[in-house]
């Protein structure tokens, strides 16, 4: 096995006994979702009315609706969680033994992104479970087909949190970025309301909404649930993860980015 | 050949120099220790030499290769224990051992292998099993160490590796770590602000406001007053 795959593998294997010991946060991550859908969206069915649109071919309800952009959410969530738990790591040291391994800075760092994505998928995948026996039926092989979906959504998500966890220097600083990345990125997407929707009550709003990489993740993710490809969403999120993770891995570079700085 | 060569190295965060044109070396077998007060730029200089930073001027080099031009190769080299602890605490003695020996390319059989060999070479072969969160701060260092030592590297950095530590686990591990210099033939940098755990044949590396002001033995830089003395003279920092 090269030395490359010998380190992913510890990585990925560090992650999965992490999240073993730390079932805890897996059903905490888990309560969020959860909410949303029993309580939120079952509030609302009634108010909203949602016409037959993209990837869906008849009338569906709200919950049906909302179950994509919670499943996104989880993965928002998880990659803000990963950066703050790469910031603990810088604080508390961890991060620099990893960065003293004799590999490039940028496998290392991949590989970190992907551990926790694969976590955030495990995770992803007990919510859809759970929506199943609640009564959201989604295509069988939908849960086949929104897998490589989730994994680049989760990838892109990482990434800006990456991104997030290079530029920030100390760890009480992060809670204020997550409220400035989290709330915004996540209600300013079709995860809860479609666009026209939005459109209804602002056309700005749309317009952030349609700008927004959240909400082509949201929306790769709901296509794929219905086994269908929407290229248009799959290009802006491999677009926003490419710049994302060039200027994380320029944040973590040491003769470039912010490493330089001292932490105060 | 040097396990260690730093060149005119300099370093700044913004506007304030925390390291003004610092050359020294370090031989195989050689224990050089790094004393310097709080604020000296020990840490500012371990972590040039780990390549957290990187200086715009100035080289170092690990048993001949540059930091700068073949990081991999130079990092390879290496072993280093940080003054924060940094072990996985959920993970037992030998997992995060071989953690460690993974990300340094040692395949599973290997690394178990190594662990046993360096576990036994610091005492701890019996708490291989034991979790790390279990350990006393002793053991947790003497951990540290094993695991900075699973990839044989020739040059090991340690930075205040005993802040926190009782006495008999400072003199444990000073012991350890001397051992290591003396019959493996390791090159060792020890920085510290304690000069009690120099011993007289050590090297010696006086660091004040990032500049070497001294570099001798031990027993030859201070006969007279001794190195305590001599340490606290030469970094006095002028009366307010």
């Amino acid at each position: 096995m090269s030395p490359y795959l010998r380190a992913m593998t510890a990585i990925l294997g560090r992650e999965a006994l992490r999240f073993l010991t730390q079932r805890e946060r897996f059903l905490a991550a888990l309560v969020r979702p959860l909410v949303w859908l029993l309580v939120f969206a079952a509030g609302f069915r009634a108010a909203l009315g949602l016409s037959i649109t993209p990837p869906y071919q008849t009338y569906i309800t709200y919950e049906v609706y909302i179950v994509p952009g919670l499943v996104a959410m989880i993965l928002l969530f998880n990659a803000m969680q990963s950066a703050l738990s790469l910031v603990y790591d810088r604080e508390m040291g961890s991060m620099r033994l990893l960065l003293t391994a004799p590999l490039p800075r940028w496998w290392l760092l991949f590989c970190k992104l992907l551990a926790g994505v694969l976590v955030s998928i495990l995770q992803a995948y007990a919510f859809l479970a759970i929506a199943y026996f609640y009564g959201i039926r989604l295509p069988p092989m939908g849960y086949v087909w929104v897998l490589p979906a989730l994994l680049i959504a989760g990838m892109m998500l990482g990434a800006v949190g990456l991104f997030l966890a290079s530029t920030i220097r100390q760890l009480e600083n992060f809670a204020g970025v997550m409220n400035f990345v989290i709330f915004p990125v996540f209600f300013l997407s079709t995860a809860l309301y479609p666009l026209w929707r939005m459109a209804e009550s602002s056309t700005l709003l749309r317009d952030i909404c349609a700008w927004n990489p959240f909400t082509h993740a949201v929306e790769l993710i709901r296509f794929a649930l219905y086994l269908r490809l929407n290229l248009e969403a799959l290009g802006w999120v491999a677009l926003t993860f490419a710049v994302f993770m060039g200027l994380a891995l320029w944040g973590f570079d040491p003769a470039r980015g912010m490493m330089n700085r001292k932490t105060r | 050949m040097d396990a260690l060569e730093v060149a005119d190295l300099s370093f700044r965060y913004g506007r304030k120099e925390a390291l003004k044109s610092v050359s020294f070396h370090v031989a195989s077998g050689e224990f050089c220790a790094l004393l310097g007060p709080n604020g000296a730029g020990k840490s500012t200089l371990f972590a040039l030499l780990t390549r957290l930073f990187v200086a715009r001027q100035g080289r170092i080099a690990v048993m001949g290769q540059d930091l700068q031009a073949a990081p991999r190769a130079a990092l390879a080299q290496m072993g280093v224990v940080f003054q924060q602890m940094t072990l996985d605490l959920d993970l037992s003695v030998a997992r995060n051992l071989a953690y460690f020996g993974a990300l340094h390319g040692l395949s599973r059989r290997d690394a178990a292998l190594r662990a046993t060999e360096v576990l036994e070479r610091l005492d701890m072969a019996e708490r291989a099993g034991e979790k790390a969160r279990d350990l006393n701060g002793g053991h947790r260092r003497r951990l540290e160490i094993a695991r900075a030592l699973m990839h044989r590297p020739r040059l090991l950095l340690l930075d205040e590796p005993t802040v926190g530590l009782d006495a008999r686990s400072r003199a444990a591990i000073t012991t350890h770590v001397h051992g290591l210099a003396r019959d493996d033939g390791l090159a060792v940098l020890w920085a510290t602000h304690l000069v009690d755990e120099v011993t007289p044949s050590d090297t010696v590396l006086i660091l004040h406001q990032g500049q070497i002001l001294q570099r001798g033995r031990a027993q030859d830089i201070a006969p007279e007053h001794g190195l305590a003395a001599h340490f606290m003279a030469l970094t006095e920092e002028p009366a307010a």
